[in-house]
Formats: structure tokens, C-alpha cells, sequence
């Protein structure tokens, strides 16, 4: 019978998905992912995590246990580095320990480190660590791990052309309404776990769409951009999601098409403070483009969310028809 | 140039004699005090981590005074504490200060920008005087914690309640006034021989508590409420194993000079935490293992809300805190923590402490006398 590897559906699931799922499969595993996020998992994860945490490690928590009974194996790689020079946040490094430490009666852990730190090739080196324990033919495991690389190019490439990583990953369509008012341009900058996953965020990028709102964000991108407009900082930035969303939110101030931005921040997130207050300094001190932060945190309502929505909507169409002399910060 | 620093405890003491040994002109913000938190909570974003806030007080009051240049040590991460001096730099600004930023650590730009910055601040490179700089400020700051250490020792042991206190205050202002490190080494020395010379209670072994946590907070007074005098006037002995000198000592020279380094908190962890994950997250759980093994009777984690390292290893003491059988006390802070509160907390974890011993003596002579 295969071995049933079980992925939490937060954090990085939302930027490795693809790539991990042909992995396995590849490998002869069968992979159960979490259900979508709904009330009780986020309750049962802010209930098992230290107060403290930030909530997308306290929802991973959630999801963990909303998985550990129905399968062999919890795929929870420790995400040291993805990018050469930088690193992720702290708690992805140490977030296996965390799990192992706070919950109990798991399933045993595919904790492999993934540093890519000083070289790209250690991704290989993970592949083969995780590959083994389900064969151990490297052969095997190299033409798995090459096919899961082109999956996950595949879903790059579908993003940088606009399709959104949730669209994919939850398998929804993303219609525009056209029927509304013109459309507006907006981006979005926020981590990945954050921006797709729709329960957390209430909703925000379909209510969006159906406001007639055209979204963009980082992972659309290139990122040679992204490079050039990260040396305006006279410290580089070594988070990668950090780098991402710095040089991303420069380059798109210099864009003319882009009428306003969203900072979808998560409450507890350190690297969030840091980035989203980088951010709206430049903003603020450079361009007069509408500039708003929205916070997700447990008790956030969703209509609060939605006034706010409608509200900075609403300024940039009223902005767009008077051209300016409106106050650019929702 | 008028440089200023941080404050973080008694490390005014080490900046200032490497200072002082590089004749560079400083100005020393006030000791740290409600109204820089202050300063620094109006200024920084809200979600930045305590001592963020406080080095930014610090700097504007070192700035009213005249300073115009800030020096820090940078990094690069993943905690937060690399990106300081940017965030530090971009608050500055905003805010209208007109300060500079000097970062000493190996810069994008490579040696060559290192090599102009130390140039900056010492004046030119005399190769001789920054080594013999860099020595003084390694002993002077060693002596400083062994000073530290001592009170320790001392306060719980003192007959008169407050006089370690008092020596120890005493010293922290005189030394702001001794200039250079020949001078220093002498008031370091008298300290000590003051202290040597409080009356103690030789009988009394008191409780030992290893104090454990996020750099800052552990080493600096004004932010962790002077939990070390605290705990030492209730009667306890305190430990912290991550000190100034440490850091300065195995951080920085040794990592530059890739001599070997201290590993041993590092192994302890290593069944518990995998890997470096930036702050001292290693040193929390590898030095409270260390404490347990030593006979410790508690630990007390401090740290500041939203550290990102220090949640992590937070996760993780609950099970070693089972392993080792040590009862384990987290105090979170902000700018928001009120005093009483976590005083009550402290005192109801001594009373747990007092309570555990008293019941494993009993147990022993219990156990004895069945014999
Ligand atoms: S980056 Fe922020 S939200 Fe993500 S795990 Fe780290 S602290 Fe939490
Ligand atoms: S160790 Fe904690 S408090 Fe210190 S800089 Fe890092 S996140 Fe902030």
C-alpha cells in the first residue's frame, strides 16, 4: 500500500504545492493535503500554539492536526534558505522543532533541511534526503525530482502570466467583473500564505475581482526587477520574501498602470513589520499613490474588511475621474 | 564627527573604552529610561521588536546632546536584528534627525567599504592602535561581566539587604565618568574588592535560577524590570550564560579570526533544535539544558514580544522543561508591560521554586531516616 505523506495546507504549500505533489506521486506516495481552512482549524491551531506566535504559524499548527491521524507521514521540511544569501523567517527554520515540541501523538516528520544558502544545489541534496524514504533508487528519486521541477516551472510560468497561485491551487477561476465600473489596477504585497489562502483573508482577492479590480502581485513579477530596484536600498535585504516585496513595491510605485496597493500584513509577523514600514515610508515620502495595510489577525470580522475594501475602491475610482487632489492614504 | 551607541545595559562600558582607546569624540545617551521608550514607540513601527524602540530613544536623546552619528553592529539574519541599522536609518530621517549610521560588519560592498568605514572611525588606520584597542575592549569587557557575575554571588549571600545594590550602582555611574582603559581596570578592580569585602552569610545556599532568552532583554536592567537584582534580593542566585563579553569575544573576533568557538550550548540544543535559526534561540535551549544539568533549581526565559527566535524556543521548552525536570518561567515584554504584574509573577514562580526544594529535602530525610 503507499505510504501516505500528509502536507499541511499553509505556508510554503502555497508556493511549493505543485512541486512537492508530482514528487511524491512520482515516488509511488499518496499525498493528503489538510482541508481548506475553515473555523475549526484555525481554532484548534491558536489553541496548540505558543500566544505569541504569529498566526500563519499558529494556523500551520491547525492544519498539522487536522492531518496527523490519517496519515504515515507530516512533510515538514525545515526551510532554512531558498535563495542564495538570504534566508526565510526564523520560525521556518525552526518550525519542525516547534511542531514536534507543542503537539503530540504525530505521525513521525519528513523534517529534511532545505538551505540553499550557499549553493542552489543543496535543493537536490533535500530532494534525495526526502526521495529516501520512499526509495532508494537515486535514479528514481532524480527523475522525480526533474519532473517535479517542471511541474513547478509550469506553475511559475502560469503566475508570471497572471494567473493567480491561488486560482491554481484551489482550482477557482478568477472572473473580472466587467460589468462594473472601469477597472482598476491594484497590487497586492503580502507572503504567500497570507494572499491565497481565502478563508484568512476573508475573501479579499474574489471580492476584489468582483469590484472590478485587476490584481497583481510580486509572484507576477520578473525578477531581474525586483534585483534592479532592491540596490536602492543601501542594505540588502536577506529575507527573501523581504527582497521580493520591497523591490517588487518600488518597481510597481514607478508603474503608471498601478492605481493603488494593498500590504496584507499578518499580525505577529516580524518580518512584516519591518518590510510593510519600509514600504510605507518610501511611499509616502515618494509618490502619491493610494496606499493602504490591511491586518489579518484572529478576530478580524469580515465586514470590517469589506468597508475598508470598498472604501479604498471607492477613493482610487473617485481619484481616477477628479485626477488627485484627494488624499492618497486609505 | 560625534558618534553615540546604543545602550544595552552595562555594554556602554566596552564601547566606551574601545572608544576612548581610538581617541574618537562620543557622546553616551542617558541611561535607558521611560522617556526614550517612549521617544522610540512614537517613531518605530508598532511591531518592531522592543529594543528596536529603545535604541531609537536612545538615539534622539544622545542627539539632543550633540551626537550625529550612530555606530552599530549590523548582521544578516534572519532575525530582525540585521536589518536595525537600515530601519534605524529610515526612522531617523522621517523623524528629522539628521544622524548618520555607521555599520560595522562586512558590507555589500566588500572589504573596501570596511575598510573606510573603521578608517571613519578611528581616524585613519593605525593597524597597532586599533589591535591594542581591540584587545583592551575585549579584557575590559570580560572583566565587566566577571564583575556582573560576581554580584550574582554576592547579592543573595549579603547579610545587609541592598548593599550589593548600592556598590554595583555606584560603579555603573562612576565608569561613565573613568575614561580609558587603564583607568577602567583600576575602578573595575576597586568594585571588586568592595564587593569581596560585603558582609555574607557563608551558610546560605540559596536557589539557583539560570536566566535565559533574547540578548537584549536578558542583559539590559531597564528593560527586563532589573530581574537579576530582583531575583538576587529574594535570595536567589542568578546565572546568565550569554554575557557582553561572550558575544563580543566569540561573535565577533573569533568568528573574524575563524578560531574555534564555543560549541557547547550548541551540541545541548542540537537534539531540540535543529539548526541556527538566528538570535539566541540555540543559547536559550542549549543553555537551559546546560542550567538543568548543572543542578539549577529553575529557569526564567525573557524576551521581547513579537521576537521571532525566541517563539520558537519558547515551543520547545515545554518539553525539556518535562526532560529535566526544571520548571521553566516565560516573561514577554513591551512597552506595555506594567511592573506589578510581572513582579507578582516572579514571586509566585520563587514560591513554586521554594516549594519543589523543600519537598525533595523533606523526601530525602525522609528517606534517610528510613534507613
Ligand atoms: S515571515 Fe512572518 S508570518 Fe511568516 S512565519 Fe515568519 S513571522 Fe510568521
Ligand atoms: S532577537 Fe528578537 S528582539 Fe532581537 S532583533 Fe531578533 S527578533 Fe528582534
Amino acid at each position: 500500500m503507499a505510504k501516505k505523506v500528509g502536507i499541511p495546507r499553509g505556508l510554503f504549500y502555497y508556493q511549493y504545492y505543485p512541486l512537492w505533489k508530482t514528487f511524491f506521486e512520482e515516488l509511488g506516495a499518496e499525498i493528503v493535503v489538510s482541508d481548506f481552512t475553515n473555523k475549526q482549524i484555525l481554532d484548534s491551531g491558536v489553541k496548540s500554539c505558543v500566544d505569541e506566535a504569529c498566526l500563519p504559524v499558529k494556523l500551520f499548527y491547525g492544519h498539522v492536526l487536522n492531518l496527523k491521524d490519517k496519515v504515515d507521514y507530516l512533510f515538514i521540511p525545515r526551510f532554512t534558505s531558498i535563495s542564495k544569501g538570504e534566508y526565510i523567517c526564523p520560525k521556518f527554520g525552526g518550525l519542525p522543532d516547534m511542531i514536534r515540541h507543542s503537539l503530540k501523538e504525530l505521525p513521525e516528520i519528513i523534517d529534511t533541511e532545505v538551505n540553499l544558502r550557499k549553493s542552489k544545489k543543496n535543493a537536490f541534496k533535500a530532494a534525495v534526503d526526502v526521495g529516501n524514504y520512499f526509495s532508494s533508487d537515486r535514479h528514481v528519486i532524480k527523475s522525480a525530482y526533474q519532473k517535479a521541477l517542471n511541474s513547478y516551472r509550469e506553475f511559475r510560468s502560469n503566475v508570471r502570466k497572471g494567473v493567480l497561485p491561488g486560482d491554481i491551487l484551489s482550482k477557482r477561476r478568477g472572473v473580472l467583473n466587467k460589468s462594473s465600473d472601469e477597472t482598476v489596477n491594484i497590487a497586492i504585497i503580502g507572503h504567500v500564505y497570507n494572499l491565497y489562502d481565502n478563508y484568512m483573508n476573508m475573501d479579499m482577492i474574489y471580492k476584489l475581482r468582483s469590484m472590478g479590480v485587476n490584481i497583481t502581485t510580486i509572484e507576477m513579477l520578473d525578477g531581474k526587477v525586483i534585483d534592479e530596484k532592491n540596490q536602492m536600498l543601501p542594505k540588502k535585504m536577506f529575507w527573501n520574501f523581504g527582497r521580493k516585496a520591497v523591490g517588487g513595491a518600488f518597481h510597481i510605485m514607478e508603474r503608471e498602470d498601478i492605481d493603488g496597493i494593498i500590504y496584507l500584513m499578518s499580525f505577529g509577523c516580524g518580518v512584516d513589520s519591518f518590510v510593510c514600514d519600509l514600504i510605507e515610508r518610501k511611499v509616502r515620502n515618494t509618490k502619491d499613490i493610494p496606499f493602504t495595510v490591511l491586518t489579518i489577525d484572529e478576530h478580524s470580522g469580515e465586514a470590517g474588511m469589506n468597508t475598508r475594501l470598498e472604501a479604498f475602491i471607492d477613493m482610487i475610482r473617485w481619484r481616477n475621474r477628479n485626477e488627485a487632489d484627494v488624499p492618497a492614504y486609505g | 564627527m560625534k558618534l553615540t551607541f546604543p545602550h544595552m545595559g552595562n555594554t556602554y562600558i566596552t564601547a566606551k573604552t574601545l572608544l576612548d582607546d581610538l581617541d574618537v569624540d562620543y557622546i553616551i545617551p542617558p541611561f535607558n529610561n521611560k522617556k526614550a521608550l517612549e521617544i522610540g514607540t512614537k517613531y518605530a513601527p508598532e511591531l518592531a521588536c522592543l529594543p528596536l524602540k529603545i535604541n531609537i530613544g536612545n538615539y534622539i536623546q544622545a542627539y539632543e546632546k550633540g551626537a550625529d552619528t550612530v555606530l552599530i553592529t549590523g548582521g544578516c539574519g534572519p532575525c530582525r536584528f540585521g536589518y536595525y541599522c537600515e530601519m534605524h536609518r529610515a526612522i531617523l530621517k522621517d523623524a528629522g534627525y539628521e544622524m548618520d549610521i555607521l555599520t560595522l560588519e562586512m558590507p555589500n560592498q566588500g572589504v573596501k567599504e570596511l575598510y573606510r568605514r573603521v578608517k571613519k572611525l578611528a581616524g585613519g588606520f593605525n593597524a597597532y592602535k586599533i589591535i591594542k584597542a581591540l584587545k583592551n575592549t575585549a579584557q575590559i569587557s570580560k572583566s565587566v561581566d566577571e564583575l556582573e557575575r560576581l554580584t550574582f554571588q554576592v547579592r543573595p549571600r549579603e547579610i545587609k539587604k541592598g548593599s550589593t545594590d548600592k556598590i554595583y550602582k555606584i560603579f555603573l555611574n562612576k565608569a561613565l565618568k573613568t575614561n580609558g582603559s587603564e583607568a577602567l581596570k583600576k575602578l573595575i578592580k576597586a568594585t571588586e574588592d568592595e564587593l569581596r569585602e560585603v558582609e555574607v552569610d557563608r551558610n546560605f545556599k540559596p536557589l539557583k535560577v539560570g536566566i535565559v532568552g533574547e540578548i537584549y532583554t536578558t542583559i539590559d536592567p531597564f528593560s527586563n524590570f532589573n530581574i537579576q537584582s530582583k531575583l538576587g534580593n529574594m535570595g536567589i542566585e542568578v546565572n546568565r550564560r550569554v554575557t557582553i563579553s561572550e558575544w563580543v569575544i566569540d561573535h565577533i573576533i573569533k568568528n573574524a579570526l575563524h578560531l574555534p568557538r564555543d560549541r557547547s550550548h550548541i551540541e545541548a540544543a542540537k537534539p531540540y533544535l535543529g539548526t541556527m535559526i538566528g538570535g539566541h534561540a540555540q543559547e536559550t535551549i542549549g543553555n537551559t539544558i546546560l542550567h538543568a544539568k548543572e543542578g539549577y533549581d529553575g529557569i526564567v526565559q525573557v524576551y521581547p514580544l513579537t521576537c521571532m527566535p525566541e517563539i520558537v524556543a519558547e515551543s520547545i521548552l515545554p518539553t525539556i522543561e518535562k526532560d529535566f525536570d526544571i520548571p521553566i518561567l516565560t516573561l514577554i515584554i513591551d512597552e506595555m508591560t506594567g511592573e506589578a504584574g510581572y513582579v507578582t509573577r516572579i514571586e509566585a514562580f520563587v514560591d513554586l521554586l521554594r516549594k519543589r526544594k523543600e519537598r525533595t529535602e523533606h523526601g530525602r530525610d525522609w528517606l534517610l531516616s528510613g534507613n
